[in-house]
């Protein structure tokens, strides 16, 4: 008589969903998703870093922070309505750091499915200390954005904020000594984030030569470091008293929120 | 008579898949330098029988590091700390007297134990089954170089095809991700002219199969560390881009 091995079937970590149209289809899958990550965190780097050169304009003074933020609002001149072009911008920002987190949120559990934890110690030899915390300075910079966007978009946070003053408005959050402290620990955070994902996407777009591969891992580590800097500087120079208000009057550039758009 | 060592070992016990492991402590005195980590265990295994104990169970075929069935987890370290070896390979000489040593097996999901030591590694059979292979005709053997292919080519083809599927890579990734097994295995084919014919639907059926399984990488890079056969995670740039290649243009249609 034959003999009847029990074929235990070999667990799986995901149920095949029906394929959706072309390109979602993509998006079905981990690498597709992977592929998301990279081109939004791409997006994402390039907003980081236009936004910390931006801010630099606080070095030379009230006046020039000011006819930036003006011209940010002017992008495309007379062609589009005003804070056209800004608010294209802006929608595409979000949409691509939805996409990063849900892409991020969905692998995660994924992973977290396939994952067994050993019961003696890991002992890692290559993951660094970015690379396995990724999933919690994702949450931090979340979190930072948001309270950003309170502290300096809407000035939920403070009775001396001016809409169109955003001079004043930094000055004005940085220089309580726990907001510079939350923006000092949300940056570094960033800057970790950035370290791991900007070499980590080369890898998952596939762009591997071996007569750049050793300058991917030097153009994180160079990227991380400017962002780290930038960033860093604005609440250490107006808690060192290197960015101030003495010749500047709270709220003169503002404008009332209506002619603002 | 070579040095010998006492070592402290904790060591994974678990009666069958569904069963509850937990760590059996033994000495294991008097181990010669010169034994494999897998000797060691059979020393251990004969002295547990002698004593009326289950030997501890552990996979293992060729000790000679050529068929991947060996592996475990030693010191948290998957294949223990020598670079670019297995278990089997792995020799007692380079631990020191009276070290604690912890083994486990690999975990991951879709890895489960058997038996102790032991996995169920039909996952990567799997993923094997959905692409790796190619079609040729039979009939009288074709004659050697008749295809000529460049030798950067034939190398990195040799080198992905050095893996021997010990699992080494998913049991070492904090993700339980088998990109660099099914890298591998993608890789020695589709870069030789006979992997062709199959490459784009070889490169989803693999990479969705996989997904099946196992996780989804980030990019850490323990799966080359651990790995006996030092593939290198270039392969898993490779597979990436051919699995967005094969996705999108729907090559198959015009092979390459
Ligand atoms: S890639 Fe390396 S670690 Fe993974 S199965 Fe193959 S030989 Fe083992
Ligand atoms: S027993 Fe074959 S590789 Fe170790």
């Amino acid at each position: 008589m034959a003999q009847t091995i029990a074929d235990h079937s070999v667990p799986t970590v995901r149920k095949r969903a029906p394929q959706l149209p072309w390109p979602l289809n993509l998006y079905q899958t981990a690498i597709g998703k992977k592929y998301a990550m990279a081109l939004t965190g791409i997006g994402l780097l390039g907003f980081v870093v236009v936004h910390m050169i931006g801010n630099l304009h606080l070095y030379e003074g009230p006046t020039e922070v000011h006819e930036y933020a003006e011209a940010l609002r002017d992008l495309g001149g007379h062609l589009v309505p005003r804070t056209g072009v800004l608010w294209v911008l802006r929608l595409g920002l979000i949409a691509m750091f939805a996409t990063h987190i849900h892409a991020a949120y969905s692998l995660s559990r994924m992973s977290h499915k396939a994952d067994k934890s050993y019961v003696g110690k890991r002992d890692f030899v290559a993951a660094n200390f970015a690379s396995r915390t990724m999933r919690w300075t994702g949450p931090i910079v979340l979190l930072y954005v948001l309270f950003h966007l309170a502290d300096l978009t809407w000035g939920w946070l403070n009775d001396d904020w001016y809409a169109g003053d955003p001079y004043n408005n930094v000055y004005v959050s940085l220089s309580a000594l726990p907001i510079a402290i939350i923006y000092i620990v949300a940056n570094v955070a960033l800057a970790v984030h950035i370290f791991h994902g900007a070499w980590s996407m080369f890898q998952t777009l596939g762009i591997n030569n071996p007569k750049y591969n050793g300058m991917r891992k030097g153009f994180a580590r160079g990227i991380a470091g400017l962002i780290l800097i930038g960033n860093l500087s604005f609440p250490l120079a107006v808690q060192g008293g290197l960015i101030d208000i003495d010749n500047h009057t709270p709220g003169s550039y503002a404008i009332d929120t209506e002619e603002n758009g | 008579m070579s040095k010998t060592l006492n070592l402290k070992l904790k060591i994974w016990r678990q009666s069958g898949p569904h069963a509850q492991g937990a760590f059996l402590e033994v000495d294991a005195n008097d181990i010669p330098e010169d034994a494999s980590f897998l000797e060691m265990l059979d020393i251990v295994n004969e002295r547990l029988i002698a004593d009326d104990v289950e030997p501890i169970t552990f996979g293992h075929d060729c000790r000679e590091g050529i068929c991947g069935t060996c592996g475990v987890m030693i010191n948290g370290q998957a294949h223990g700390p020598e670079k670019a070896t297995t278990t089997c390979q792995l020799h007692m000489r380079k631990f020191n007297d009276g070290d604690q040593i912890v083994v486990e097996p690999w975990k991951a999901t879709s890895f489960p134990v058997l038996k102790d030591l032991m996995v169920d590694r039909r996952a990567f059979d799997r993923i094997v089954e959905a692409g790796g292979y190619i079609s040729a005709p039979t009939g009288t053997a074709p004659d050697a170089n008749e295809i000529p292919i460049p030798k950067e080519v034939a190398d990195s083809s040799m080198d992905a095809a050095a893996c021997i599927g010990c699992g080494a890579c998913v049991a070492a990734c904090p993700n339980s991700a088998a990109q660099l097994f099914t890298s591998a295995k993608l890789h020695h084919l589709n870069v030789l002219p006979q992997g062709q014919p199959e490459r784009w639907r070889r490169t989803e059926a693999m990479v969705e199969t996989m997904e099946d399984f196992f996780g989804s990488c980030t990019n850490h890079g323990e799966c080359h560390e651990a790995c006996p056969k030092e593939i290198s995670l270039d392969f898993i740039a490779f597979m990436n881009r051919d699995y967005v290649r094969a996705k999108i243009t729907n090559r198959s249609l015009a092979s390459q």
